[in-house]
């Protein structure tokens, strides 16, 4: 629903057609693991997304920037496929997962979910206990296959996503009744369950107080080992503290990427400078 | 896969481990993608069991009751000669003679006693009264002959519409092979043919099928529902302001808003025994009367009008009222200057969902003896009245197959009404729909 | 004087008085100099004058409304001779009855004695010298409310504060009918019950298990005594109701779920209206198509394999009632699985569930509590059904379990009891109100425990 309304507001801001922008810097990386090329989305007749190009590397951290409105969560909600859920969007280019188009009629979203796994700005528990929260997904795909293995898997997710030591005594409560940030570990604990490849993190710390935020900062550091993730968020502070690349979005157009450290001290565009100074946003 | 190497898949790192899950995951697909159907078929199995049985109600209503907007009459030659009408009270004639008189005139061969009265019997009673409407509001001068076509017994006609069969024995069927015969006399002079039903529309209730109508429970309703609107419209909203926008939170408030939620679902049956037991027994208001009908049922829509003023209220933006207060008027002048006006269609398509339901209500008016058999046309509000529902259920009680073909008739016309109050409502709420 | 004569008068008081006050407030201010020298606007004034010109007059009216019958009957009833008075009380009443409906030019249940006929003439008389006492009444109320305030009408006079304050008294009033309802619900069924309990026993009536109401009139006739053991009441009520929420909670459930989660735009506009269609056909005709197509249809199919069904067997009624309740647990499911936050979909979803598995695992069990209020609403709604089973169910009142038989319901037998004539005090009239009273508490337990579950429900997710 959020999304949606904030679409809205989108939509008014890039009603006026025009060519898409050059992006600037390089979309490469040498290992990629996940391909965009030329994606565009379209809510209805209005598009949100334009002729976006970026690889996502293999066990890197890439952040996405931008001022709010600019398409970072469209974008990243298009690549494990979470749009579908919205009727009116459209999605057209290509977004390479281990060399096929996710959007292939072919493909399949439920493993391709499996794969890409993502965590969500609010933290959204299942109202289930702790412990069935991370062991559903891995029971539904038939990951697991006895009690023990369960266990295992929960006890590892959770142990991954640091959350362990916390609630090892009260598996069987509500998942609802942890705190903000406890949740969202919870949340990524429940992604991980699954051993996916890609984590896809849409502003996950915005509504955690800044003491949880650095629990999942240092979480997301962790993960890298494991994992690629991409991560949208409005702090740039944060894109500088977690990923290698950030990749800056305006009004839907990919302005330019490169490794964080280029961006946030060399940045070439006039826009992202003015965005990372500060001078909106 | 063994249970060691599912779990060693999940534990080891991801770059070895991704591949075996998801090779799992797709290994189960085919099943779980089974289940999704099946589970996809049910839902849609619910809607086309609903959609069967709704198109399976109305098509057996539409089935048995078209025929009854047609009534078998028979054409009659009444010889009036002068003398057979009263000089002084033409209204005391004995119309019934006259009417009997030209049904012999028209079948000479009858004589016998037995064989008149069944002959007879093939014509409505009601044709006596046509004959005096007619008499009366031009009376005849000297000798003449009215050619009338006056309805026939509902058994006739049953077996003009099929839904008698002439080729069975003679028992096993209301009308005797004698009176089959004189029927086919009438068809092959033409004297016999169905005709628009308008009794359907214009009569009463009566005994008699052919003679039995609509219209006193429609006027009935009609009083009903004037009475129920009048009295629930300003009271539901005036409550539904007061609720929303002036009363406190406390308990007293609480406890009307449990009230009025129970009430909505509390049994319909049980406000009529309210009303039987306080309007009637009480405060000895006259049974079987529309204002006693229409209290009751107000009582019983007030919860859904209430409700439903309340949300189209709740739907209002506070920054309306905000805005009206910050100019400086009082509360209730914003109320009834701003925010009525904006909640108003909202109310209105509550008030009719309201109405309609009351109108297909029978149960609470069976208590207030709204069940009783009533010929007369009510003219206002305390004459004795049916309503269409209980009409509705009186005919579906008669045992005469004429009856069923009835019933179904009205049903269809208290349908139409139904839909056309909730096509309003629909219509109503599009419109004025706000987003705001 | 008619009562809607009056009513109308009235009104046309109300509106004089309306302009008066405002002509009057309008010349002082133009002799104050100017209207803002006035408290309010000349309106309010206006309306204050209308309110005091209506408002206790139209109190007065009711009053004598609502006691009309009673004083005039008593008069009535005082000026009978006493050989008629000393009549036992039952007699009494439907001597009072016969008058009334002589005065009233209706039928008349025996012979017209001329007593009768005398009293019914006194009566139409008192009838009259009430009507007209009203009147004088009322109207000299109104126009001495009208000329009170007008006195009173000077430029510091708070009137709209006034008209304020009069309008929120009516609002707070039309806000209490609902506990006056409830009230009067509560105290008539509970009367009436309790006279009934002084002459059957509570135990016997609840625990009985033999029920047949019909008291012969006379002492001497067959089966004089009834018997009013409630439990084969009961248990039929919980048969049908049992079988119409097998049909009607898998069915509706399942084509929320469908509709909310599934259906496309075109197919769900075609589907709600089909439902809201089904909810609107009023109960009366899902009886008359129980008792005229379901029945037989089942009675013949259960007689083609060798099973005798009753022609009023429960089954029809049951399954009829569930068809009616569909739509009912439906559009209930429907709001508390919309009211599923959307987040939650997109956890189940985001981690690769398919769309039922989200459903089955997530959403019906997060919206479990808000499905078993909306379940618990219907069943209190089957069990208050009345039109179906009077129509296609059962009188008799046999206590089993096999839907095949005919079965009779609360509904029913209140309905069969008070329909038709009725014997004031005698248990088989009184009876159908202890089942009233039965139906009411049971229907109230389901409705508030319901209530308080889906308020709940909602709060969390809001």
């Amino acid at each position: 629903m959020q999304e949606v309304l904030k679409q809205n507001i989108v939509e008014k801001r890039i009603l006026a057609p025009r060519d898409s922008r050059k992006t600037i810097g390089n979309i490469n990386v040498p290992n990629p693991r996940m391909v965009c090329r030329n994606v565009n989305v379209y809510y209805g007749d209005k598009q949100a997304i334009r002729n976006v190009s970026i690889d996502i590397g293999c066990n890197e951290v890439l952040a996405m920037i931008g001022p709010s409105g600019c398409g970072k969560s469209t974008f990243l909600r298009c690549l494990n496929r979470m749009n579908d859920t919205i009727d009116s969007c459209r999605v057209t280019g290509e977004i390479l997962f281990d060399g096929r188009d996710i959007y292939d009629p072919s493909v399949d979203v439920v493993p391709l979910r499996a794969q890409v796994g993502m965590v969500f700005q609010k933290p959204n528990p299942f109202p289930k206990s702790i412990y069935e929260n991370v062991a559903w997904a891995p029971k539904i795909h038939g990951i697991v296959e006895s009690k023990s293995d369960t266990d295992e898997i929960v006890e590892s997710s959770l142990q991954k996503a640091g959350l362990w030591e916390e609630v090892k005594d009260r598996l069987d409560q509500p998942g609802t009744g942890l705190s903000g940030g406890q949740q969202q570990r919870l949340c990524i604990a429940r992604a991980i369950a699954v051993s996916p490849e890609v984590i896809l993190m849409d502003e996950p710390c915005s509504a955690l107080d800044p003491i949880a935020t650095a629990k999942i900062e240092d979480l997301i550091e962790e993960l890298r080992a494991q994992y690629t993730i991409a991560i949208v968020t409005h702090s740039m502070q944060q894109a500088s503290r977690v990923s290698q690349r950030t990749a800056f979005f305006h009004l839907g157009d990919l302005i330019e990427v490169g490794t964080t450290e280029t961006i946030f001290t060399k940045p070439s565009h006039q826009l992202t400078e003015d965005y990372i100074t500060g001078r909106y946003g | 896969m063994s249970k060691s190497t599912t779990g060693s898949a999940a534990r080891s790192s991801a770059s070895s481990g991704r591949v075996k899950t998801i090779d799992i995951v797709n290994k189960g697909l085919k099943s779980r993608y089974r289940k999704e159907k099946r589970f996809r078929v049910y839902g849609l199995l619910s809607i086309i069991a609903s959609a069967v049985f709704l198109a399976f109600l109305l098509s057996s209503i539409v089935f048995n009751g078209y025929s009854a907007f047609l009534q078998t009459y028979i054409k009659l030659d009444v010889p009036v000669k002068t003398g057979m009408i009263n000089e002084q009270n033409p209204r005391r004639s004995d119309f019934q003679g006259i009417i009997k008189a030209a049904i012999r005139d028209y079948f000479p061969d009858v004589t016998e006693r037995k064989d008149t009265r069944e002959l007879y019997s093939i014509f409505s009673s009601g044709a006596a009264f046509q004959l005096r409407e007619k008499v009366l509001k031009n009376p005849p001068e000297g000798d003449t002959t009215i050619s009338l076509w006056v309805p026939a017994d509902d058994d006739v006609d049953m077996l003009m519409k099929g839904h008698m069969k002439r080729d069975v024995p003679e028992s096993e069927r209301r009308l005797s092979d004698k009176q089959l015969r004189w029927i086919e006399k009438l068809e092959t002079d033409k004297r016999i043919e169905k005709r628009f039903n308008t009794t359907f529309f214009t009569a009463g209730d009566s005994r008699e099928p052919e003679l039995a109508g609509i219209w006193g429970a429609v006027k009935g309703s009609f009083y009903t529902m004037i009475v129920t609107l009048v009295l629930s419209f300003p009271i539901g909203i005036a409550a539904a302001v007061y609720l929303e926008e002036f009363a406190p939170k406390n308990i007293a408030t609480d406890f009307i808003e449990v009230n009025i939620n129970n009430l909505a679902a509390v049994p319909s049956i049980v406000f009529g025994l309210l009303g039987l037991a306080v309007f009637l027994n009480f405060f000895g208001m006259p049974r079987s009367t529309p204002l006693v009908g229409g209290i009751v049922l107000m009582l019983m829509t007030l919860p859904t009008i209430i409700i439903a003023s309340r949300a189209a209220l709740k739907a209002v933006p506070p920054s309306i009222r905000e805005a009206a207060l910050g100019v400086g008027s009082s509360k209730l002048q914003v109320i009834t200057g701003h925010v009525l006006p904006l909640a108003l269609p909202g109310m209105l398509t509550g008030t009719i969902i309201g109405m309609a339901q009351a109108l297909g209500e029978t149960a609470p008016l069976l208590m207030i003896g709204m069940v009783a058999f009533i010929v007369d046309i009510p003219g206002g509000f305390t004459d004795p009245a049916a309503v269409m529902p209980v009409q509705i259920y009186l005919w579906a009680d008669s045992p005469e197959r004429a009856f069923v073909e009835r019933t179904s008739a009205a049903i269809m016309v208290l349908l139409a009404f139904l839909v056309s109050m909730n096509a309003v409502a629909v219509i109503m709420r599009k419109r004025f729909e706000r987003r705001w | 004087m008619s009562p809607f004569l009056l009513l109308l008068l009235l009104l046309v008081l109300s509106v004089a008085g309306y302009f008066i006050g405002q002509y009057k407030a309008l010349n002082l201010a133009r002799k104050a100099g100017g209207a803002s020298r006035l408290h309010s606007l000349p309106v309010y004034y206006g309306m204050l004058t209308a309110l005091w010109c209506c408002l206790p007059a139209f109190f007065m009216f009711l009053i004598w409304l609502g006691f009309e019958q009673t004083i005039v009957t008593g008069l009535m009833v005082a000026d009978l001779p006493e050989t008629a008075r000393s009549l036992p009380p039952a007699r009494l009443n439907l001597l009072i009855k016969d008058i009334q409906s002589l005065a009233s030019g209706n039928i008349v249940s025996g012979e017209i004695t001329p007593l009768m006929r005398q009293a019914a003439a006194h009566y139409v008389e008192l009838q009259g010298i009430g009507k007209m006492i009203t009147s004088v009444i009322v109207l000299v109320a109104s126009v001495a409310g009208m000329l009170t305030l007008h006195r009173h009408i000077r430029p510091e006079l708070r009137a709209r504060n006034h008209v304020e304050k009069v309008v929120m008294g009516l609002l707070v009033v039309c806000s209490t009918i609902a506990i006056f309802t409830t009230i009067g619900i509560v105290l008539s069924i509970l009367y009436e019950a309790v006279r009934f309990f002084r002459q059957v026993p509570v135990t016997e009536f609840l625990f009985g298990l033999e029920w047949s109401p019909q008291m012969a009139i006379r002492e001497d006739q067959v089966g004089s005594s009834g018997a009013f053991g409630a439990v084969p009441v009961f248990a039929g009520t919980i048969l049908i109701s049992a079988i119409a929420m097998l049909v009607a909670a898998p069915i509706g459930l399942m084509s929320a779920i469908f509709l909310s989660e599934y259906a496309d735009k075109r197919l769900r506009a075609v589907a709600k209206p089909m439902l809201e269609i089904l909810a609107g056909v009023p109960t009366v005709v899902y009886g008359f198509f129980a008792a005229l197509v379901v029945a037989p249809m089942i009675r013949g199919s259960g007689a083609q394999i060798g099973i005798d069904v009753s022609s009023e067997s429960a089954l029809a009624a049951g399954l009829v009632m569930g068809v009616m309740i569909i739509p009912f647990v439906s559009s209930l499911s429907d709001d508390v699985i919309n009211a599923v936050p959307q987040s939650l979909r997109d956890g189940a979803y985001s981690v690769g569930a398919t769309r039922s598995e989200t459903i089955r695992h997530v959403l019906v069990p997060a919206a479990l509590p808000g499905i078993v209020g909306g379940l618990l609403l219907a069943v209190s709604r089957a069990i208050g059904e009345t039109m179906i089973v009077v129509m296609a169910a059962g009188l008799s009142a046999n206590l089993t379990a096999n839907p095949l038989q005919a079965v009779t319901t609360v509904t029913v037998q209140i309905v069969t009891l008070l329909v038709g004539d009725q014997e004031f005090d005698s248990p088989k009239t009184l009876a159908a109100f202890a089942l009233g009273l039965v139906l009411f508490i049971g229907t109230l337990f389901l409705n508030i425990i319901a209530l308080t579950v889906v308020r709940k429900y909602r709060e969390r997710y809001e």
